[in-house]
């Protein structure tokens, strides 16, 4: 598992920041999704929601649901968390990331606005200190009886698993692209040219079900669809 | 990157301005702009090395470089591959170009009342 120190003694902390990309030339995966299909059987006759979509920028879901007549936050969060700035030590010396500080900057919003939260693979991906106070924060935004969807690994996924992101083409069809983070150079403030790099994001840790169901004991409910591709989709009911 | 056309009001990549900008011709700006711009029946492109800390109303927006703050616009907004936007967007129509980064919302009001 890679450690925090590496991953941003790698990244440039430029005026604008690291930006993820998909890897260009990367084939597009479509999949089958099971809880995709269940969340939209739910919206079929819904009006004017108010989703979350915490994967990279994507023309397709925000194609998607505006075209339904839906509102759509984008918001990406794992680009977001690779901030230097968030880099501290916890009181063993450990290098973790400013939980607080993250919240503050990101998911501001009043609570119980969103009736959809799209978290895709979000909590394998993130940075443990994140991980709890991300999920916290989450339930207080969804209204009641909002839905969050999630993926997480199986352990037979491997730890090399590659993050995508995930594009709705379907009522129950994704579109899967590979995730690299781009190499950029960039002139600091000085003047001087810096040039960011990056091996990617990298699985973080293999939950199991009674984590992630501890993960969210303070939803109402929480149910699991097991997919071929050693993945498991989780949709979860504030 | 598409350049500004000939006729076209411009603001160079060197220039800075702070306070609020309004108009009735259509806007290439591609210098730091700190305020608000109002641009009501007309449209504004920020250009690549633009750096925009400002609300915008315009007829259209098209953004190449960076943004800072909330998008009304009464017809469409065009978000290129290299456009970095922090705000919410509300609009008639949105297309945004693989690359391109948004943290914000998106809400689509057409003028069917749909």
């Amino acid at each position: 598992m890679s450690s925090v120190s590496q991953t941003f003694m790698k990244l440039f902390r430029g005026s604008s920041g690291p930006e993820t990309v998909p890897a260009q030339g990367s084939p597009k995966l479509t999949r089958r999704s099971s809880g995709l299909g269940e969340l939209s059987r739910s919206w079929e006759s819904a009006e004017n929601l108010c989703v979350l979509d915490l994967g990279s920028t994507s023309p397709a879901n925000i194609r998607h649901f505006t075209e339904h007549g839906h509102r759509i936050y984008s918001e990406d969060l794992l680009t977001a968390s690779t901030d230097p700035e968030l880099l501290t030590k916890d009181e063993q010396g450990n290098a973790i990331l400013d939980s607080r500080k993250f919240l503050a900057d990101n998911l501001v919003y009043p609570a119980a606005h969103f009736d959809v939260v799209f978290c895709w693979n979000l909590p394998d991906y993130l940075h443990e200190s994140l991980v709890k106070p991300v999920v916290g924060r989450l339930w207080s935004v969804l209204k009641p009886g909002g839905m969050l969807l999630a993926f997480f690994h199986t352990r037979d996924a491997g730890p090399d698993s590659p993050c995508h992101r995930f594009h709705i083409i379907g009522a129950d069809t994704l579109e899967m692209q590979k995730i690299v983070l781009r190499r950029e150079a960039r002139r600091g403030p000085t003047g001087a040219v810096h040039t960011a790099i990056s091996d990617g994001f990298q699985l973080q840790r293999v939950f199991n079900n009674r984590h992630i169901e501890n993960l969210f004991r303070d939803f109402a409910s929480i149910k699991f669809f097991l997919a071929r591709d050693n993945v498991r989709e989780v949709l979860v009911v504030r | 990157m598409s350049t500004p056309a000939s006729g076209l009001a411009q603001i160079g990549k060197s220039v800075v301005i702070k306070g609020e900008l309004s108009g009735s011709e259509d806007l290439y700006l591609d210098g730091q702009v700190e305020g608000s711009i109002a641009l009501k029946g007309n449209s504004l492109t920020v250009g690549p090395n633009g750096q925009v800390k400002a609300s915008i109303d315009a007829k259209g927006v098209v953004v190449q470089g960076r943004l800072e703050g909330n998008i009304q616009a009464s017809d469409r907004v065009d978000l290129r591959k290299s456009a970095t936007v922090t705000g919410d967007i509300t609009a008639q129509r949105i297309s945004i170009e693989e690359g391109a980064f948004l943290k914000g919302k998106v809400d689509i009001h057409r003028s069917d009342g749909k």
